[in-house]
């Protein structure tokens, strides 16, 4: 505390210069604040010490001027306006005295930034200053020039500072250096005439040179190619030089950090080697040994060597290294991820998720531990290790990583599981092979975290429940029980509720029992229970009990014996003071009591819903909710206008209600919703549809449908487990004869015509990927085509032809469709595949993808699988692109490859 | 296929916030509008000040990472972009404490509060336009003490003149 008191007398009198000044001085200040007890004394008082700085600078007293700038910045940094004061800071610079300068500089960088105008008023004074012949006045002018300046300024004092870099002053030499780094930043145009200086730079001794000469050339390949080029050919050797030295070199206690000689250094040097050695094969293999040097020399156990090694590790993995220096890199993060120390298992997960597109097989190895940072107690670690999984999942370790995921759900932290949920939710609807793994995973999702599900997550659920024909019944039986537990759960009751005014009497009957499941004994008044309670717990959310009503009077019609109990518990909505809620009790209470004789048929099923335009549909809104999520809204394709169905529903269904009640006649009032773009919520709760099955089939035929898929249902169980047919043997991404056989199984098995059938044949599984795999198939022999991709705005269609002789061997071409009515500039196609194949790409044929689909993009290129028969092809694809200027970027996989590739 | 790009900005801003929130340094290097600082300055308080001492030292924050370490009472923050090296930035971090520490003889917040200007002179001294400007302790003390000595110089001369007036004036 003394030294402090003597520092802060100091102080003081260093600021008042003048003996004869008035006023409070700095210490005293400070002190007045820092005893103030509210908020309102403390602005009382910088009130008061702002007043006397703004008389004092009216009245132009030099004298003061020192003391208040640095009283100025002390109330700047409290979050108090001090503009007023920013002319001071120009006197000042201009004084004469150092002591002036310095803290008119300082004032000039704190109180002032670069957009401000009065910035270009201390240009002519810095000039001066870079031109003094002090070297302490020309540092303070190169700082100050290099933390704030603008590309103005950049532009009129770059000579200056070109020609201070070669002072003789080792401080103006290192100043100047960095100083130049904000100038290219500013001004990337200049960055030619700086990387003749910065590459002869590195020949100095000094580290302090060394580190500032290193990140400007560091920042020039940033902002030029030739300057990269440039330095490329000219540094690469003084590099590896450097690095060597520094790393040979024995203790210098001026740059002893834990034992190891300034990391600093060490780590820019391996940045800059990444920028010259990516892409450049002869670069890289020159910086080999030394790379192989410091990975393996480097002691790892205090933070100054795992930061080199770190950075070691990320140039390894962006040059062109070898293939042993990569396994050397791989098995540091390796060490990195089993350390007891957080911050290094952090930078394990970060570098392995960029390792990954490098050597996927080796970061697989760690998915145990990977797994277990999921659990970990600490946010950052748990985020990062969850991205992660999420990319190493693929269609071999989907089932057991799920269930490691699922079953940490019930223990997350609160602010994780949303996170976690929607992972989880993704992941399942990529790879689900089978639709029976599928439900059952979403339904723990649903009991475990369905308060955390999104809206289109679980409207795809019931997508799918409804187009699974033979596993209505077990769906509606799972989610009956699960709701017993956790009905606090809002999803799990929507999709329950949902369910159970479909598939009521399956549940009650125990239809459609798969191998394996226990029956339950669930009364028709159990049923109603259910709904009940859901409809009295969620008195706040209309979404519940809007679906609940739906729910009941559907039951009114698949339960008669208590359709008067029914009655009563929806006429108790009568007075509710939610229109939407009121005028459904109203109108259902109508519909089972006066309108009975054509309850029946109004009430039957819902239609198949269309799988392939939902997932179209929310392919688009999700886009929509993507662009929304930026500051300028994009041009939407598809004319989405809400980004989820939810808040449509209190106006939609009405519509349709009213027209029902209106006309008696429910076939009329179908509007053709199935091409409307999110009218979703409409399809699964708007009863007006009866007939809007994707077919168009009269509503006579819509009975015969369901009948239909009455039959497939039971007839199936007597031909063992229905699951078999859906679950594809263990050959990964022969999808394609899947759904052909699917087809052949299922017209074989039914009395029906094919035509009449199509709409409730159960989509391919892949549909459940949110691309669409519309396959078709043409000569699987040597040339094929598939539609590779397809969202709502872009479409990729892949030829395939088989090299004769060379089975491994394909060429593709592939057709990019733009489908919105924009085009898309600086369109670029990437792809990644397994280890195992070989890619290469041809150049595109262009970068421009013409809008509204008028003519197209083609790239051509060619994979070799060198597990051909073992393996099947599988890709990664990714485009970016930009329209109206703004980025995109679009991602899938590609799995539906015709088999034998 | 996929390239590792990364981008090079070392840092953004440099905080120092005291355990009750308080702002005792702030070091912009890219450009903040004034509300806008307030409005980070909040946000990472809220975050940072929050967590446990056994977690790791990094938190993610609107696509950047914040390195922070805590020394007494008081956090040190440094902003760098998603693709740097949080190892690296927590030994510059150490580095400018040490030097501060130098500088005041085992500093203290107080230190900090009264003679903040200094701890902004010796930050300059370290980096500039967020990058690293020396790496020797050393230098960046002997610098310091060459411009303290200047306008103590500048200082002496200002009273020799102000008591030749006084004594001229008696």
């Amino acid at each position: 505390m003394d030294t402090v008191e003597k520092i802060v007398e100091d102080f003081a009198s260093d600021i008042a210069i003048s003996s004869f000044s008035s006023g409070t001085r700095l210490r005293d200040m400070i002190r007045a604040i820092r005893a103030c007890k509210t908020a309102a004394e403390e602005r009382a008082v910088v009130r008061r010490e702002c007043a006397e700085i703004r008389t004092a600078i009216s009245e132009n007293e030099q004298e003061l001027r020192h003391r208040n700038m640095a009283k100025l910045m002390f109330i700047h940094m409290l979050g108090y306006p001090t503009h007023f004061g920013q002319m001071e800071c120009l006197k000042l610079i201009a004084a004469a005295g150092y002591p002036e300068k310095r803290i008119g500089y300082l004032g000039l960088m704190l109180l002032l930034d670069e957009r401000q105008e009065v910035l270009m008023l201390v240009t002519n004074s810095l000039k001066q200053d870079l031109n003094h012949s002090n070297q302490f006045i020309v540092g303070l002018a190169l700082c100050a020039l290099g933390n704030i300046c603008s590309a103005e300024m950049a532009r009129d004092l770059s000579p200056e500072v070109e020609r201070l870099m070669r002072s003789r002053e080792v401080n103006t030499k290192k100043k100047a250096a960095l100083c130049s780094i904000r100038i290219v930043r500013k001004v990337p145009d200049l960055a030619e005439n700086f990387m003749g200086l910065a590459s002869s730079l590195l020949k100095e001794k000094h580290h302090g040179i060394l580190i500032s000469a290193v990140q400007l050339c560091t920042e020039l390949c940033k902002a030029s190619k030739d300057a990269l080029e440039y330095l490329r050919k000219n540094c690469i050797e003084g590099l590896v030089r450097i690095l060597r030295d520094v790393s040979n070199s024995s203790y210098a206690p001026e740059y002893d950090v834990a034992g190891i000689s300034d990391p600093f250094l060490h780590i820019r040097v391996l940045k800059l080697m990444r920028i010259l050695g990516q892409g450049d094969a002869d670069c890289s293999e020159y910086m080999n040994d030394i790379l192989a040097q410091v990975a393996t020399k480097t002691e790892s156990n205090k933070n100054a060597a795992n930061a080199i090694l770190y950075e070691c590790v990320q140039t390894i993995m962006g040059i062109e290294a070898t293939s042993g220096l990569r396994v050397l890199a791989i098995n540091i993060l390796g060490r990195f991820l089993s350390n007891r120390d957080n911050n290094i298992r952090y930078v394990a997960l970060n570098m392995l998720m960029r390792a990954i597109t490098v050597d996927t097989q080796a970061v697989q190895r760690h998915r145990t531990t990977i797994l277990e940072c999921v659990k970990d107690a600490d946010a950052s670690i748990r985020k990062r290790a969850l991205e992660l999984v999420y990319l190493l999942v693929n269609d071999t370790n989907v089932k057991p990583l799920t269930k490691e995921l699922v079953d940490h759900l019930d223990l997350a932290d609160p602010d994780f599981k949303e996170d976690l949920t929607a992972k989880i939710c993704s992941i399942v609807e990529k790879f689900s092979q089978e639709k029976l793994w599928y439900l059952d995973q979403m339904f723990k999702v649903l009991s475990l975290a369905g308060n955390h599900v999104k809206d289109d997550v679980w409207h795809a659920l019931i997508v799918v429940i409804s187009n699974a024909s033979e596993l209505q019944g077990y769906s509606v039986r799972s989610l009956y029980m699960a709701l017993q537990s956790f009905v606090d759960q809002g999803s799990l009751v929507r999709v329950a509720v949902w369910c159970i005014g479909e598939y009521g009497e399956m549940l009650v009957n125990n239809v459609g029992m798969l191998q394996g499941e226990k029956p339950i004994t669930v009364t028709e008044s159990d049923a109603v229970d259910a709904v009940q309670i859901a409809l009295n717990r969620y008195s706040a959310d209309v979404t519940i009990r809007a679906m609940c009503l739906v729910a009941l009077l559907k039951l009114s019609s698949r339960f008669p014996s208590i359709s008067e109990r029914i009655q009563q518990i929806v006429s108790h909505n009568k007075e509710n003071i939610v229109l939407e809620l009121q005028q459904r009790s109203i109108e259902f209470s109508s519909i089972m009591q006066r309108h009975q004789s054509i309850r029946p048929s109004l009430l039957e099923r819902m239609p198949v819903l269309d799988e392939a335009s939902y997932l179209l549909k929310r392919a688009s809104t999700t886009q929509a909710t993507l662009a929304a999520d930026k500051p300028t809204p994009a041009v939407t394709p598809g004319g989405l206008k809400l980004p989820n169905g939810v808040a449509k529903l209190a106006t939609s269904p009405l519509a349709d209600l009213l027209d029902l009640s209106s006309d008696d006649v429910p076939a009329v009032t179908t509007a053709s919703t199935t091409t409307a773009p999110n009218n979703f919520l409409e399809d699964l709760l708007g009863i007006g549809q009866i007939n809007a099955s994707t077919a168009g089939a009269p509503s006579s035929a819509s009975t015969d449908i369901l009948i239909d898929l009455l039959s497939i249902g039971s007839s199936s169980s007597q031909n063992g487990p229905p699951a078999a047919g859906f679950s594809p043997p263990s050959q990964v991404g022969a999808v394609v004869p899947e759904a052909t056989d699917l087809l052949g199984n299922l017209s074989s098995s039914t009395p029906v015509s094919g035509t009449k059938s199509t709409p409730a044949v159960p989509q391919d599984i892949d549909l459940l990927d949110v691309l669409p795999s519309n396959t078709s198939v043409s000569g699987l022999d040597n040339h094929s085509s598939i539609t590779a991709f397809q969202s709502a705005t872009l479409k990729i269609n892949f030829d395939l032809k088989r090299q004769p002789g060379k089975p491994q061997e394909t060429a593709i071409h592939a057709t990019f469709t733009n489908l919105t009515s924009t085009s898309y500039t600086d369109f670029v196609f990437q792809a990644a595949v397994p280890k195992f194949i070989q890619l290469r790409l041809d150049p595109a044929s262009s970068n421009i993808v013409p809008a509204s689909g008028n003519g197209s993009v083609t790239q051509g290129f060619s994979v070799t699988n060198n597990q051909h028969g073992q393996k099947p092809l599988a890709m990664r694809i990714r485009m970016s692109y930009k329209v109206n200027g703004e980025d995109r970027l679009e991602q899938g996989q590609v799995s539906n490859f015709p088999p034998g590739l | 296929i996929f390239c590792i790009f990364c981008s090079f900005r070392q840092i953004n801003f440099v905080l120092l916030i005291s355990r009750q929130g308080k702002v005792r340094l702030t070091k912009w290097y890219s450009p903040y509008a004034q509300k806008e600082r307030t409005k980070v300055i909040r946000e990472l308080s809220g975050l940072i000040l929050t967590r446990g001492p056994k977690l790791c030292n990094f938190v993610e924050w609107r696509g950047y990472k914040v390195v922070y370490r805590r020394y007494a009472s008081l956090y040190f923050c440094m902003c760098i972009d998603a693709e740097d090296n949080e190892l690296e930035v927590l030994e510059i971090i150490h580095h400018f404490v040490e030097i501060l520490d130098r500088y005041f003889g085992s500093v203290c917040e107080l230190d900090l509060i009264f003679n903040f200007h200094k701890a902004y002179y010796i930050l300059d001294e370290i980096l500039i336009a967020g990058e690293l400007q020396e790496s020797s302790k050393k230098n960046v003390a002997r610098l310091i003490a060459a411009q303290d000595s200047l306008v103590e110089a500048a200082k002496e001369e200002a009273n020799s003149i102000s008591n030749i007036i006084a004594q001229a004036t008696k």
